[in-house]
């Protein structure tokens, strides 16, 4: 079995983390385990955690009314999921919902808060390996609103 | 016959088979007068009597040399009437022509092949031919975009293909419904989760032009070389021939000199506007 | 042809012995001639059609012809024709196709050409059709319309003895002296007491064709006054092209400011592309029968300055009158030479007179050079 140290530090989003910084965080983690179909979060709730996957897909959903969920993103092994936590006021923004039995690792968001306030080197640490996730999904959503699909095609 | 590459032939439609809501798959005879066989990638002039002509890709298995295979999505007054030809019908035939997919110099290379939308057509060649010769070539990675689970061409084969043992197939559309188990994103965010080795992938992209910008932009960021980023481009074609001058991009004929053109080629036009 | 030198001097009467000459050989003579306030190309059978007397008055978006002094032939610079009317014709008929039950036929177009003499063929006109003949017959696919009618003409030159207020063909290499690719080659020799035009050949054919004429071995005094003539004419150029690598000028400037200035004047109406003797662009229209039995195809002049050229299924590439003026001045100066190893200008000047607006090429490069290069020393 690995301990919950050996599990964060080798999840991408903390992969080259400084021991003494993983220890720190380490202290806000713990294993979770979703079944397919059961919610990570719901749009409107409190942003209490920051799930790392370790294994599994999540998808990400926006409830339509008289539709079914659409779905704009899925993620996977080693990504991460919610950003809100660390927003204020700290809502979840949208749906997310496992596909796969997913195995996560969750980060207490008080916890992980405090510690980032209370040791902005960490927590600069911590919004640099954020940073690149929220600008690489907001390409992603800029690319969706082209709809790109419905625009001409090589050749005819 | 006519010597005239401007002058068609006429040739039959033997099957027609509807693949997505606007989108067919034609097999035509192949025709006595065409330049030789197809290659991946390179495409045909179909003419519609009466309508006018379009330039189309050949998506079939081009060692199939006694039919042409091409998909045609009803957008325009031509493809529209290309469309709903029915079997034993007759359209002009002109090709082939261009410059196809860089099957023999990616010999001993892994392939990534990325697609997006109908840009799956133009590479079904490719497909074909790699199978074909599966043992020239090192891991294959298919990643294919769309924008929804509906609008997936050829879904049955991308299954039958995900099965080989030697061939991995990607697939991710813009959005779904809850319906959907597989994957969510644009094809670009894919590109870093692949885990192909740069060094030795050639990269075969097609797709609307905007997709093909962004997935260059991410296959560089991975680390492959300018030259071994193909793409296939589209520009308004009247004659094939590099005569009617109107696919000129930069000093490129799509026509001739492409549609399937290396990225170092049109580096620096692709994201001008309106070049 | 060079070792036989026939330089000879001919007459007016000796000229019209040419024109006789060429007809008798089952030529269609085509040369200069006064239409509608302007000097077009078109059917000449006596030398008195050409345009006698006249000379023409250019500069950006004007063109007025006015009367000489004396009774010169080729008194002016080129007008809104170029010979590419009878080579490339504005509209060609490409094919038939005919229905009868399931079965469709396709007949190419009969195309039986006239044999064409062109009759006074300016430096730059030679250079505009070497261009065309790279274009559309120098690659795999050689157009058989072009060829057709290419492979039979008869060249009849002519060094200019004067220069238009548009000309640049000397700053673009091309003129205005007639150097080669020529069957026979004039200049006109006019002073108070003589008449008289200096000819040489430069084929077989049109050495054949000198000798039948009635004429006297030139002097070194007739080749000496044709090359003041051509002498004086290149100091007299209306314009001048910037002497710089134009193609990196340009490409390196894809996004100057320049582009949306011209595009503020350009009207995008397709003139400088019509004139043009080197512009080779086309479209197919197709037409069918009422009935739905025949369909035809043919083939006309295009311009990439129409929002239908560039367009694919859902808009115009090219959208903006900007896009579209970069596309053809970063063409005809830059990427044709990537394609074709010349430039695609020859220095003619039509695009500026034939402009209404009276946009300059030379002015929009000297415009960008001067700005990209003052911004250097800065």
């Amino acid at each position: 079995m690995k301990d919950i140290a050996q599990i964060v530090g080798e999840h991408p989003f903390f992969q080259g983390l400084e021991s003494d910084f993983c220890n720190l965080v380490c202290g806000c983690a713990r294993n979770v385990r979703f079944n397919p179909g059961e919610y990570l979060f719901h749009e409107g709730g409190d942003a209490n955690h920051m799930f790392l996957i370790r294994y599994g897909q999540v998808a990400l959903e926006v409830a339509v009314p008289g539709k079914p969920a659409v779905s704009f993103q899925t993620l996977h092994d080693g990504d991460l999921v919610g950003v809100s936590w660390i927003l204020p006021p700290y809502h979840w923004a949208y749906d997310a919902r496992a596909i796969t039995l997913t195995r996560a690792i969750a980060m207490d968001a008080h916890c992980l808060r405090k510690k980032c306030d209370d040791d902005p080197v960490l927590g600069y640490e911590v919004l640099k390996r954020l940073l690149p996730i929220l600008t690489s999904r907001l390409h992603a959503t800029q690319m969706q609103i082209l709809d790109v699909y419905g625009a001409p095609e090589p050749p005819e | 016959m006519s010597d005239d590459l401007m002058v068609p032939e006429p040739v039959r439609v033997l099957s027609r088979q509807q693949e997505l809501e606007t989108t067919w798959t034609l097999e035509l005879e192949a025709g006595q007068a065409s330049r030789g066989p197809c290659l991946p990638g390179q495409f045909n002039m179909l003419y519609v009597f009466g309508v006018g002509e379009v330039p189309i890709s050949v998506s079939g298995d081009t060692v199939q040399s006694e039919t042409l295979v091409h998909t045609v999505r009803a957008v325009g007054p031509v493809s529209r009437k290309l469309a709903a030809l029915k079997p034993m019908e007759i359209v002009g035939l002109r090709g082939p022509f261009g410059v196809g997919w860089p099957m023999t110099q990616s010999e001993g290379s892994d392939l990534l092949i990325v697609a997006g939308g109908l840009g799956l057509a133009p590479l079904r060649s490719a497909v074909y031919h790699v199978l074909r010769n599966r043992e020239k070539y090192g891991r294959i990675i298919l990643l294919y975009g769309t924008r929804s689970p509906n609008d997936i061409l050829y879904s049955p084969q991308l299954e039958e293909w995900n099965q080989r043992p030697d061939f991995e197939v990607h697939i991710t559309v813009d959005h779904a419904d809850s319906d959907w188990q597989g994957m969510i994103g644009v094809v670009p965010a894919l590109v870093p989760t692949l885990g192909f080795d740069p060094e030795d992938t050639v990269a075969m992209v097609c797709g609307p032009e905007i997709m093909m910008r962004f997935t260059v932009n991410a296959l560089r960021d991975a680390g492959v070389e300018d030259e071994a980023i193909f793409l296939s481009m589209e520009r308004n074609m009247k004659c094939a021939l590099g005569h009617c001058g109107h696919c000129q991009f930069g000093a490129t004929f799509v026509c001739k000199d492409g549609p399937v053109l290396p990225f170092d080629r049109v580096r620096g036009l692709l994201s001008l506007k309106e070049f | 042809m060079d070792n036989v030198d026939d330089a000879s001097v001919i007459t007016r009467e000796g000229l019209q012995c040419l024109l006789d000459a060429l007809s008798g050989r089952g030529y269609m003579v085509v040369g200069p001639t006064v239409r509608d306030h302007t000097i077009v190309y078109e059917q000449l059978t006596r030398t008195d059609e050409l345009p006698t007397g006249w000379t023409d008055e250019q500069d950006g978006g004007h063109y007025r012809l006015k009367r000489r002094p004396d009774d010169a032939l080729f008194g002016y610079a080129v007008g809104p024709h170029s010979w590419k009317r009878f080579l490339h014709p504005p509209r060609v008929s490409l094919w038939q196709a005919t229905r009868d039950g399931d079965e469709l036929r396709f007949v190419p177009a009969r195309d039986d050409p006239p044999r064409y003499a062109f009759f006074g063929v300016r430096a730059c006109e030679l250079a505009a059709i070497g261009i065309q003949d790279r274009v559309l017959m120098g690659d795999d696919y050689i157009d058989p319309h072009y060829r057709s009618r290419r492979e039979q003409a008869f060249l009849v030159a002519l060094n200019c003895s004067v220069a238009g207020g548009t000309c640049f063909c000397d700053s673009m290499g091309t003129g205005p002296d007639v150097k080669h690719g020529y069957d026979l080659v004039l200049t006109e020799l006019l002073d108070d007491n003589s008449h008289l035009f200096l000819i040489r050949s430069g084929s077989a054919e049109g050495a054949e064709i000198l000798a039948e004429l009635p004429r006297t071995p030139a002097t070194a005094t007739h080749q000496a006054a044709a090359t003041a003539i051509v002498e004086k004419t290149r100091s007299q150029m209306g314009r001048s092209m910037p002497q710089t690598a134009i193609p990196a000028l340009l490409m390196d400037n894809l996004e100057h400011p320049r582009w949306a200035d011209v595009a503020d004047r350009c009207l995008s109406c397709a003139n400088c592309t019509m004139v043009c003797p080197t512009c080779f662009c086309s479209t197919v229209e197709d037409t069918s029968d009422l009935e739905g039995h025949t369909a035809e195809r043919s083939r006309r002049w295009d311009s990439c300055f129409t929002s239908d050229f560039s367009y694919i299924h859902g808009g115009s590439v090219r959208n903006s009158t900007q896009s579209r003026y970069r596309q053809w001045m970063t063409h005809k100066l830059a990427t044709w030479v990537d394609q074709f190893g010349t430039s695609g200008c020859v220095g003619c000047g039509r695009c500026i007179t034939w402009c209404p607006v009276g946009i300059d090429i030379t002015e929009e490069v000297r415009a960008i050079h001067d700005d990209v290069s003052s911004g250097a020393k800065e």
